[in-house]
């Protein structure tokens, strides 16, 4: 029970059809031994919301270079919290300015990850983060 | 977080585990239609937690009314868009459909991919479709370990049908076979010919085989080809039947059929025969041969992890180590070993 694999989901919101970012991310986290689900290009709030759910995700982790983060994180963490899912460990990557960042946070992302940041790094912050359940 | 006390039944080894209610309330929140309970539950049962199994007690008098389809075949045939238009096709008939895939856990890491969503996502907002993605955790054999027991709980939370989406399979993981009521082999055009078809294994576990992309050029003379490999000389001969043999185990003859998880061609005619194998299995008196295998294999689970915990529970710890240690350096043999252990637990029992 303790050591059952920490599972992460990752999507990319919005319009942009640059998935490489999300691609090695899977694949990093794969062999961090993550069990990770991929939903792929194009989700709405509501779809990356709805896997977060039924999956019984620890983390969500967003990929987003649109420009549209300020509008669609905070959506995603309200759908989070609506459905009961508050604990969930929000993280966000891909291109997004410095400055938009304490709003991102204030609406729930835990951490921005920007270009350069290793896989090792992000799987640490999940370990350390990722919501303690008992169940 | 109220216990309902009148539901809470016998569980006693929960209540020894000292999470009496917790399963019993993941199972009637899942059950009178919260998602999220849903969800926890399904994770409890992937983690066999004692909470899992209090849940499965209260909710396995109800999960025998779904129809569990399992779908199977290589990799990249197209199991999960073909699920996904057999979804939207139960849909459009107002069925509640839940879907299991299964993907592989990396056996280096633990790790895995589980990208069997992504052909499904166009279902967000319905709340009777629910999906789940399973990594299969070391399991061989298409499935997770815990698969028959995740496709009971979404039964009982009222799913009329639930698809079992397998890993993609080589040639001999039949396993799905015994927990799903019907089982569909999809295969694609130019996959081998004809001897393919001969070989034992995947094909003979099929109550229907599905040639999936038949937008496809080949897809016709693939059908064609199944079709011709598939049917003939199955039926006992008269001779055999004279002899009394004809009772032995035979390979199931199935329905070949064209379809294309991408346009839907020939999927509303796939789910048809879906109902149809179903509705001939529910209209025989008896437990079918697929339930009872999967009813076998469940309780014969649940027995070997109940004989290890005996095995291995600290008052006998000392003494089982101690006829393990013996087999080790072959002063006893492991049958005798084995026969002297199973004695000591029945004696205890």
């Amino acid at each position: 029970m303790t050591d059952r694999p920490l599972k992460v989901l990752i999507a990319k919101p919005g319009l942009d059809g640059h998935d490489r970012g999300a691609k090695v991310m899977a694949r990093g986290l794969r062999d961090e031994g993550f069990e990770v689900v991929y939903t792929g290009l194009r989700q709405t709030p509501e779809m990356v919301a709805t896997a977060a759910l039924q999956e019984d995700v620890d983390v969500v982790g967003l990929s987003i270079l649109s420009g549209a983060h300020l509008t669609l994180l905070p959506r995603i963490c309200q759908l989070l919290r609506e459905q009961g899912m508050a604990d969930v460990l929000v993280t966000a990557g891909g291109i997004i300015p410095d400055e938009d960042i304490p709003t991102l946070q204030d609406a729930g992302v835990a951490a921005v990850f920007g270009p350069g940041t290793s896989i090792g790094e992000v799987a640490a912050f999940m370990r350390e983060h990722a919501p303690q359940r008992s169940e | 977080m109220t216990t309902p006390a009148s539901a809470s039944g016998e569980t006693p080894s929960a209540a020894e585990a000292g999470t009496a209610g917790t399963g019993t309330r993941l199972a009637n929140d899942a059950r009178a239609g919260s998602r999220l309970a849903l969800s926890r539950l399904l994770t409890a049962i992937e983690s066999r937690t004692a909470a899992a199994e209090e849940a499965l007690r209260t909710l396995y008098a109800e999960a025998g009314s779904a129809h569990v389809v399992g779908i199977t075949g290589p990799p990249g045939g197209g199991k999960s868009t073909l699920v996904a238009a057999l979804v939207a096709e139960a849909r459009s008939g107002g069925r509640a459909v839940a879907v299991l895939a299964i993907d592989p856990s990396s056996p280096v890491t633990g790790g895995a991919i589980l990208g069997d969503r992504i052909r499904m996502q166009q279902y967000a907002g319905d709340p009777n479709v629910f999906i789940r993605s399973m990594a299969s955790r070391g399991h061989l054999g298409g499935l997770a370990g815990t698969t028959a027991e995740s496709a009971a709980a979404l039964a009982a939370c009222g799913f009329d049908l639930v698809f079992i989406e397998t890993v993609g399979t080589g040639q001999s993981e039949v396993e799905v076979a015994a927990i799903a009521d019907t089982t569909v082999v999809v295969q694609a055009p130019e996959m081998g010919d004809e001897v393919q078809a001969l070989k034992a294994g995947l094909l003979e576990v099929a109550d229907l085989v599905i040639v999936n992309k038949s937008d496809r050029p080949g897809a016709d003379r693939a059908a064609a080809q199944l079709r011709a490999m598939l049917t003939p000389g199955a039926e006992p001969g008269a001779g055999e039947v004279e002899r009394g043999i004809a009772q032995r185990a035979r390979p199931k003859h199935p329905q070949v059929l064209l379809a294309s998880g991408l346009t839907a061609a020939g999927v509303p005619e796939l789910l048809a025969a879906l109902d149809e194998h179903h509705a001939k299995r529910a209209a025989t008196a008896q437990p079918h041969g697929a339930r009872l295998a999967r009813a076998r294999a469940q309780v014969e689970g649940i027995l070997a992890d109940r004989m290890r915990e005996a095995l291995w529970a600290t008052s006998r710890r000392a003494s089982a180590d101690a006829v393990i240690e013996q087999v080790a350096a072959h002063e006893l043999d492991p049958y005798a070993a084995a026969d002297r252990l199973l004695d000591e637990i029945a004696r205890q029992a």
